[in-house]
């Protein structure tokens, strides 16, 4: 028992436990988040939603998780066959590495260094990476044309995200997301959602843009381009592009989290608990957008992103310097 | 500056929207479970034509096997049959040979089906009905895997309704009346 | 192999004008005729560069179904619930047209209660069908939610619609000589009700959709119509409406008991997909003041004229323009004296409207295809017939 203890002071066994136990968080908020996004749907739309597989329907993604795994899988005639599948793999893969630097508690890191937000914006940059070959993959043009919104749209957004990080980084003068969190404190009006409320708001948008969500999934763009890059993909291929999709909201709603609302500072509650609470709240503010709003075309997207987001996001991001550079003359 | 205005404007319009599926959020559903529970508003709903009986004898049909709601349906869905009466000389067979109403001598149909696969519910049959002998049954759960399961005989669905409901279900001649 | 494969796939009758041609980095793309926007069976083969549309060309015929023929193999009352199936949203008002056009050839004199019974359940019919037009056009443009609160409404008139007619959807309602059936006694405190329902519920409307920067942004200046280009394709209905043009047979030329109502025909001049946005909106408001004003007014008595069961109008032909919630709906008819129409000419206002896509769309991106696309309001079974 005390050999078994001593392991898990290692740092490598330490990852390994944390890698599975992110697989099982994955998968268990997929099932999660599935459930709340189609419980919201419903209620937003005056209906119940999902009702009688499990309690409240709660088991309703389960079974139809189970079903995507039972279909066929599908390659296009003339599509490339390792492309094809290695775009929903390359999909998910990174959403894992990013959950890595997450502070989900002060006492828990499950990889130790100062760079955790450098690691998370870098490897999220690989998910349009997997839209792309998706898209090229599948042979369809449907699919081309999704992969190429959403480098666009991944490239134009990307910029405006960043300064606002860096504008939070400055502050606290450190990359990593542990200190950051920690710089903050318990009570809301400590955190930088309201000490900097701009970048809070240009990183929310962003955050919604890069995951592909409503009003911003033009890469899917459902009723224009039919399914955009997923389009020929069936069964657990599209399931992976599906969990990806919530893993990658998970991980800008916890990064939002963190920058923003003080992590898993809170009163009362153990720190885990409020990270997710804060997390499920930002999550639900997203998924409440999908169900308003209709969606922007294309070039108004960039033009949201070039003309309103980037230089606003400068704007903030000159402000941050200049105040910190004031405080630390002091 | 007008810009701004309007991104202003703009913003405030989302969070409008926001407000309005907010409240919808809250408020009550207005689906019905199917179910589990049952929709309250099918009473007017005309379901497919049924066989009205006699007032004096619920099982037989008022119909009296004229065939003209046969020729004036649109989809050709009902199939009447009558015996056929045995040609001149010809000994009666029996069973007897069936035939599409009208027939010479039968006042009453041996066969009445209803293909309610093809029936558009335009009502053309119980408006032409010169006896008054067909209404709807404001039947609407009528599901079924088969094509087949959708020829409805409608003389045994007379009889089963007259062994069944003592006192006979006032007919609903009132609305195909006018 | 491949070879084979590629020439089994390509050049259909219709695709084969769209062969790619010496420029490379044209794409070539059917959309539809299964396609969330096409709504139903149209496919229209767009010739792309980028998302910019070159070229767009609608293809018909994915559900033909030979009304006019089937009228010909029909007698005049066996052919009424075809009417109902050749535009589903607004059966009412194809119904009341061919009726209309056999009553005018047999000179068949209509109670007057049967007129403002038609009047009430074909502007009820209007309403649902601009209903579910503003949902499916949101759901166009990315928005779910808005399609099941116009349905929730809709849900109401259907209610309405089956208390007087025994259906929800395809109502053989409107018959030769008046209507099938009398409305319930409760049918005016009903309307009254839903005309007031909806009233309250259009605000919400407003907010939630008409009012949003990302809707205006789709609408606004997309698919400019001018008057000429409509005239030119004889558009009709909102579309036309939409361009500034009052246009409005229940105005132009009465038919019914029309001419005893007062009622607004809203028009725009701005010509692009809102103005269409707009005037269905209004109309709806337009429709809602009719009901209000035709059931309080309803008079007694009877609600069909005596027509024969064998019924065989006289020889001749006669025409009967109603304006049906997508347009001027024209129904022909010609007789030879016998049991079966000789002839029956229906004129789909779909037709007309869809025949603008081809080149509104030209030059635009594909989304906004998507948008004018929808701001037409086509039905697709009407246009095919
Ligand atoms: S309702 Fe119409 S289609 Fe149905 S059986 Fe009667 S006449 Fe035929
Ligand atoms: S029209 Fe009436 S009487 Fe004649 S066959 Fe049909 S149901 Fe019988």
């Amino acid at each position: 028992m005390n050999a078994l203890l001593l392991l898990l002071t290692h740092p490598a066994a330490r990852l390994v436990l944390w890698l599975v136990l992110v697989f099982a968080f994955i998968g268990f908020n997929a099932i999660i988040l599935v459930w709340v996004e189609r419980k919201v749907a419903g209620y937003v739309q005056l209906r119940p939603g999902p009702l009688h597989v499990g309690p409240q329907g709660l088991l309703q993604p389960l079974v139809d998780g189970i079903k995507l795994m039972g279909k066929q899988l599908v390659t296009p005639a003339q599509g490339d066959k390792v492309l094809f599948w290695a775009a929903p793999l390359l999909a998910f893969a990174p959403a894992i590495v990013c959950f890595l630097p997450l502070p989900f508690d002060a006492r828990f890191k499950p990889l130790p260094m100062n760079l955790g937000l450098v690691l998370i914006l870098a490897f999220s940059g690989l998910g349009v990476l997997s839209l792309c070959l998706a898209g090229w993959g599948s042979n369809n043009k449907w699919s081309l044309l999704g992969a190429a919104r959403s480098v666009a749209q991944a490239v134009a957004y990307e910029v405006p995200l960043l300064l606002c990080v860096l504008a939070v980084a400055i502050c606290t003068g450190s990359l990593d997301l542990y200190a950051i969190a920690g710089h903050q404190g318990a009570w809301p009006w400590q955190w930088y959602a309201v000490k900097n409320p701009l970048a809070f708001f240009i990183f929310l948008v962003c955050a919604v843009a890069e995951t592909n969500r409503a009003p911003f999934d033009l890469p899917e763009g459902e009723s224009e381009l039919t399914g955009g890059f997923h389009t020929e993909y069936s069964g657990m291929g599209f399931g992976l592009f599906f969990m990806a999709e919530y893993a990658n909201m998970v991980i800008v709603a916890a990064v939002a989290a963190a920058l923003f609302l003080g992590g898993w500072q809170g009163p009362f509650l153990p720190g885990i608990w409020w990270f997710l609470l804060k997390i499920y709240s930002i999550l639900f503010f997203i998924i409440w957008l999908r169900w308003t709003f209709p969606r922007v075309r294309f070039d108004q997207l960039l033009n949201i992103s070039w003309k309103w987001l980037t230089p606003l996001a400068l704007f903030d991001f000159a402000l941050a310097v200049i105040v910190v550079s004031i405080r630390s003359m002091k | 500056m007008k810009r701004i205005k309007k991104a202003f404007t703009g913003l405030k319009s989302l969070a409008v929207g926001l407000g309005v599926t907010g409240r919808a959020f809250y408020a009550k559903n207005v689906t019905v479970i199917y179910p589990k529970e049952e929709v309250d508003n099918l009473a007017s709903y005309r379901g497919h034509v049924e066989l009205v009986g006699k007032e004096d004898a619920p099982d037989v049909p008022k119909c009296v096997a004229c065939g003209s709601c046969a020729k004036a349906c649109p989809s050709n869905a009902f199939t009447i049959l009558c015996p056929v009466p045995p040609k001149e000389g010809e000994a009666a067979s029996d069973p007897p040979v069936m035939g599409p109403a009208p027939q010479r001598g039968a006042k009453t149909p041996s066969k009445f089906i209803l293909d309610f696969s093809l029936c558009s519910l335009c009502g053309q049959c119980v408006k032409t009905c010169p006896t008054k002998g067909l209404r709807f049954s404001n039947d609407p759960y009528l599901v079924s895997f088969t094509r087949e399961d959708l020829k409805l005989d409608l003389l045994a669905r007379l009889h089963s309704q007259a062994a069944n409901s003592q006192p006979v279900p006032v007919p609903d001649t009132e609305s195909v009346d006018k | 192999m491949h070879d084979a494969f590629d020439s089994a796939i390509r050049g259909d009758l219709s695709s084969a004008r769209f062969e790619p041609g010496p420029t490379e980095d044209k794409l070539i793309l059917s959309m539809g005729p299964q396609h969330p926007s096409t709504h139903g069976v149209l496919r229209i083969m767009l010739e792309l560069e980028g998302e910019y549309i070159l070229r767009a060309e609608p293809i018909l015929g994915y559900i033909h179904r030979m009304h006019e023929w089937m009228a010909e193999q029909k007698t005049y009352l066996q052919f009424i619930p075809n009417m109902g199936r050749v535009d589903y949203l607004h059966a009412m008002a194809w119904n009341w047209a061919y009726a209309g056009a056999v009553e005018r050839l047999a000179g068949i004199e209509v109670p007057e209660r049967a007129e403002y019974i038609r009047v009430a359940v074909t502007e009820l019919n209007r309403i649902s069908s601009h209903l579910v037009w503003w949902g499916a056009y949101l759901l166009d443009l990315g928005a779910f939610t808005p399609i099941l609160y116009a349905f929730d409404d809709r849900e109401q008139i259907l209610d309405i619609l089956q208390s007087a007619t025994g259906s929800r959807l395809t109502y053989s309602y409107i018959t030769i000589g008046g209507v099938y059936d009398d409305v319930p006694d409760d049918f005016r405190e009903r309307c009254i009700e839903f005309v007031n329902r909806l009233r309250s519920r259009l605000p919400m409307y407003r907010d939630l959709v008409t009012d949003n920067v990302i809707l205006r942004g789709r609408c606004e200046g997309i698919g400019v119509l001018p008057v000429d280009m409509a005239r030119r394709y004889g558009a009709t209905g909102p579309v036309l409406r939409g361009s500034g043009v009052a246009s409005d047979v229940r105005r132009c030329e009465p038919y019914g008991v029309y001419d005893r109502f007062e009622f607004r025909v809203p028009t725009y001049p701005e010509g692009d997909a809102m103005a269409r946005y707009k005037v269905r909106l209004d109309e709806l408001e337009a429709s809602c003041d009719i009901v209000e004003q035709v059931v309080s007014s309803l008079p007694e008595g009877p609600v069909t004229a005596k027509v024969s069961r064998v019924f065989k109008p006289p020889k001749g032909e006669a025409c009967m323009a109603v304006e049906g919630a997508r347009g001027k709906i024209l129904v022909h008819v010609r007789s030879d004296g016998g049991l079966k129409p000789y002839r029956v000419k229906l004129r789909a206002p779909g037709f007309s409207n869809m025949s603008l896509f081809s080149e509104l769309a030209q030059g635009v991106l594909l989304a906004d295809a998507v948008s004018i696309l929808g701001s037409l309001d086509l039905v697709i079974p009407e246009i095919d017939r």
